[in-house]
């Protein structure tokens, strides 16, 4: 081993790497929403240099910010430059993924963008500390429709960022019928091209919405037959995926995938041969909202992020590149907004919903050791 | 001689605290979070839940030794026919074998998702001339191949650096003695090569059996590796004791293949002589 | 006949080899924002690339890691190996060895989530709200940089004699100056393999970061591990491949002065 090793050092040698400094571009100008509002821009320059501490760290799902890609505005560098504060960003793809995080302790985040029931369980555990809406001005940008909801009742924690439904997307190419069930997901037509979420939450709630279940039960044997359904869907499944399902569905690697509206609709754009329908037997809704954790340790620069995200300007800009449901009115009604009564987004007819809600500790061990019953299987 | 051990002390110092501290105590750690529960209290349920695991740890043990396999064959001959070319193609050849790893091993592995998708680029050549399409990627098949392409240079070097020392004038003695190729391989060049070949072994079984990132995307998430539960447990979800008590199984194996490696090696070694 | 059959062999596994690098290479250049299907030729991934300042703060934050973790490992990995070198009891220096090898031989995952256990662990007894960070990750690399450069000293020790030192200190020198000039230069050979293998192993560290590292401090492999978790653009294939690029190049010249150098060697000796 030594000796091998000893070698591998010599060779090693051979193969000094050094870095290349690589210089930086022009930014393009060419941005179509440009931020310029010049009044506000005072406002947060002020706001920026009055903070004593110039960094936070800001924690949010993949792909879930307007980033600069492809000549759309890079909100996070706008931010930077306007207060002058440094904005580490870094991503997650679950909300338990999240969770883990926060708790392992090792890292203080100072904006969170959770969902609602993890918003809940955060509230729960304490988690989570009160936002100083005085500090929001925009805030009356938020429509009432994503205020006082379940999980945060007296909107002391958590400020809307965006809201949404799953759905069933599929390659008109290679699904000759349209469905209207979850039931096409376990269909051994499609055996290998079928997608299924990759965290328990959402696996779940597909199965337990075929089986007629509430994905916010109690009841111990109705998990476990949601598991047993997810386990004989399992031959069929090509991969578990979150945010890899854009590849995968654009590039026709797969048929059918469940995932969220605001998601089909960026597919659509590189990919028109998707299709996209709300399953009859209902499906999830969810809205996700700013937060700040227990542990921030810049609560007055994470406030002046959060207002800014709730800038109308921002607000188009970020609705525009997501796609999801933007609770802001001013954007909704907007004619600069792209998905203005978009019907994916906006469906004329009603669809049937049920928002997750936190479950219990003993749910919440028989669901992580269920999953993981389903993965191993 | 006071001052030498005197000096002795200054310069192991720094690093035996620093072994202690940052080698011995996380090895500590992973003992203590394996037996104890989210509240610290001593517990024997991370341990006892190891039994669902059974399976995970059969599937990362088939694939590594089938990797590992797969790697000693192709290696063996490649190592030979290097050590045996000119010094200039030796090089040469060394250096296009060790480049790859340079590259970044996620992008190298991400774009082996490109080769084999369904509508991939194999498929997309293959479907040129009327062959296929064959279904590869989210196959135990492209997870396999992912550890093969990602650790095969750490088969070849040890295998190679033997080889390269090998006096071959021995198998030309033994060819004028009447061997034939095969035996000459056989009776002599393998049997002084093996302490490379279980170098080799070690090397490209260690990281097969404990990878995540290759079973994640080259597998879909369908192949649950060792490697893949504990990465669920600490960065998912949130069980770190159930975590350390997998880390701690997949530890003690490794080191309990190391022990007998070494003997086999030893054993060889004092039979060659 | 034996050797074209050689030659067939050689050639399948650079194909093997090089296959993905080839795609990675082609695609880079992609007019669209596919990763698997090419529709033109274009250079705007490389802007992209550019523009992104992610990756380039990512980037100049392995090289930062890198550089100083490589130093510092070998800084006390030397003075380590010249203290194990002058052990004289067997099994202190047997066990103090056996420790050494622990990185080396564990796997990487558990090297990083037992390493992740300890900061939480600490982290939580004195309160800290964030200990995952550079000083995290720095501790890490250099504790699985050390035994590298230990095992890279050593030998040049043991190939010193010993009584060279023992030799200046009769002659009247300290212990330190008779380290500093007769055994340094015998061994820095070793040092800087040590050094160029510290950095190397530090700048691709991917599995041992991604346990240790913090919101703050972002290395190029944690990015593009969170980059192949998303929707894959070409951008990332740009970057591999300015990368790959610099690799190539660096090599080329390093091979080019060495065969120089050898030739200079040669017509010196021939003159003699």
């Amino acid at each position: 081993m030594k000796k091998t090793l000893s070698v591998i050092l010599s060779l090693v040698m051979l193969f000094c790497v050094t870095g290349f400094s690589g210089c930086r571009g022009k930014n393009g100008s060419d941005s179509e929403t440009e931020f310029n509002a010049s009044a506000l821009k005072e406002d947060y320059s002020q706001a920026g240099s009055a903070m004593s501490s110039k960094e936070i760290n800001v924690y949010n799902w993949g792909e879930y910010i307007s980033d600069g890609s492809e000549g759309t505005l890079d909100v996070v560098e706008e931010f930077e430059e306007l207060t002058g504060i440094k904005v580490n960003y870094t991503t997650f793809d679950s909300n338990e993924d999240l969770y883990s995080k926060m708790k392992s302790g090792g890292i203080s985040y100072d904006v969170i963008i959770p969902s609602d029931y993890m918003i809940e369980r955060m509230i729960k555990e304490d988690m989570l500390q009160t936002i100083d809406l005085d500090k929001i001005p925009n805030y009356k940008y938020v429509s009432d429709d994503y205020k006082g909801l379940f999980f945060d009742p007296d909107n002391k924690y958590s400020v809307a960022y965006t809201g949404g439904m799953v759905g069933l997307i599929y390659n008109t190419t290679m699904v000759d019928e349209t469905p209207t069930s979850w039931s096409i997901m376990w269909d051994k037509k499609y055996d290998g091209q079928i997608l299924n979420f990759n965290n328990p939450r959402d696996a779940f709630g597909i199965a337990q919405y075929l089986l007629g279940y509430s994905v916010n039960s109690t009841d111990k044997i109705q998990w476990e037959n949601a598991a047993e359904k997810l386990i004989e869907q399992k031959p069929l499944v090509q991969s578990y995926v979150m945010d890899e399902v854009f590849n995968k569905m654009e590039m026709g690697e797969a048929a059918i995938a469940p995932y969220y509206a605001g998601d089909y609709l960026a597919m659509y754009a590189n990919n028109p041969d998707l299709a996209f329908v709300y399953p009859q037997e209902g499906t999830n809704i969810f809205v996700d909202a700013m937060c700040i954790p227990k542990s921030a340790k810049n609560k007055e620069a994470a406030e002046l992020f959060i207002n800014f995200m709730c800038d109308p300007e921002i607000a188009l800009a970020n609705a525009n590149y997501l796609g999801y449901l933007c609770p802001i009115t001013e954007v909704v009604n907007d004619d600069r907004y792209d998905y203005k009564g978009n019907e994916v987004l906006y469906p004329s007819e009603p669809v049937e919903t049920e928002f997750f809600h936190n479950l219990d500790q003993d749910t919440l061990d028989l669901l992580s050791s269920l999953w993981e019953k389903v993965k191993l299987a | 001689m006071k001052t030498t051990s005197f000096a002795k002390k200054i310069l192991n110092a720094p690093y035996i605290v620093w072994s202690v501290i940052f080698i011995i105590a996380p090895l500590i750690m992973v003992f203590y979070y394996a037996f104890t529960d989210r509240s610290g209290a001593f517990t024997w349920n991370n341990i006892i839940a190891l039994k669902n695991y059974g399976e995970t740890f059969g599937r990362s043990i088939l694939y590594a030794v089938v990797a590992t396999l797969i790697c000693l064959v192709i290696s063996y001959p490649l190592a030979y026919i290097i050590a045996r070319s000119g010094a200039s193609k030796r090089s040469t050849l060394m250096m296009l074998i060790m480049l790859p790893m340079w590259m970044n091993f996620l992008i190298r592995t991400y774009s082996w998702l490109t080769l084999l998708a369904n509508k991939g680029v194999i498929n997309t050549i293959l479907g040129a001339i009327g062959l296929g399409p064959f279904h590869m990627i989210n196959t135990p098949g492209a997870v396999i191949l992912g550890m093969v392409y990602n650790f095969l240079p750490y088969m070849v070097l040890p295998i190679y650096s033997i080889m390269s020392k090998l006096d071959f004038s021995l198998t030309e003695a033994a060819s004028d003695l009447g061997c034939n190729g095969f035996q000459v391989i056989r009776r002599v060049i393998f049997p002084l090569s093996v302490p490379g070949i279980i170098s080799g072994i070690t090397m490209v079984f260690v990281p097969s059996v404990s990878t995540f990132y290759i079973s994640q995307k080259l597998g879909g998430g369908k192949y649950l590796l060792i490697g893949d539960s504990i990465e669920m447990q600490f960065q998912s979800a949130y069980n770190y004791n159930l975590g350390a008590s997998l880390s701690l199984v997949l530890m003690l194996m490794i080191i309990a293949c190391m022990f007998v490696m070494n003997k086999f090696a030893d054993d060889e070694g004092a039979a060659i002589i | 006949m034996k050797k074209t059959v050689s030659n067939i062999y050689i050639a399948l596994i650079m194909i093997f080899l090089y296959a993905p690098m080839i795609v990675m290479v082609v695609l880079s250049f992609n007019s669209s924002s596919s990763t698997s299907v090419m529709s033109g030729f274009s250079l705007k991934w490389y802007g992209e690339m550019l523009k992104n300042s992610t990756t380039l703060t990512a980037l100049r934050n392995t090289l930062i890691l890198a550089v100083i973790s490589a130093a510092i490992s070998t800084v006390i990995g030397t003075a380590a190996a010249v203290g194990i070198d002058m052990m004289k009891r067997k099994w202190i220096k047997s066990t103090v060895l056996t420790v050494t090898n622990i990185p080396m031989m564990n796997p990487e995952i558990v090297t990083g989530v037992s390493m992740m256990l300890l900061f939480v662990f600490v982290g939580k007894f004195v309160g800290a709200r964030d200990v995952l960070g550079f000083p995290t990750l720095l501790i890490a690399h250099i504790t699985f940089n050390l035994p590298y450069v230990i095992l890279s000293v050593l030998p040049k020790l043991r190939q010193t004699d010993p009584h060279l030192a023992e030799a200046a200190q009769d002659l009247g020198s300290t212990p330190f100056q008779a380290f500093f000039k007769v055994v340094l230069p015998n061994i820095s050979s070793g040092i800087v393999t040590a050094l160029i293998m510290a950095f190397t192993l530090s700048l691709d560290d991917f599995i041992i970061s991604y346990f240790v590292s913090g919101a703050k401090f972002q290395t190029l492999p944690i990015v593009i591990f969170s980059m192949t978790k998303k929707r894959v653009t070409p951008d990332i294939y740009a970057l591999s491949t300015v990368i790959f690029a610099a690799v190539l190049l660096l090599l080329i010249i390093m091979n080019v002065l060495q065969a120089r150098a050898e030739k200079k060697e040669l017509k010196a000796k021939k003159a003699e």
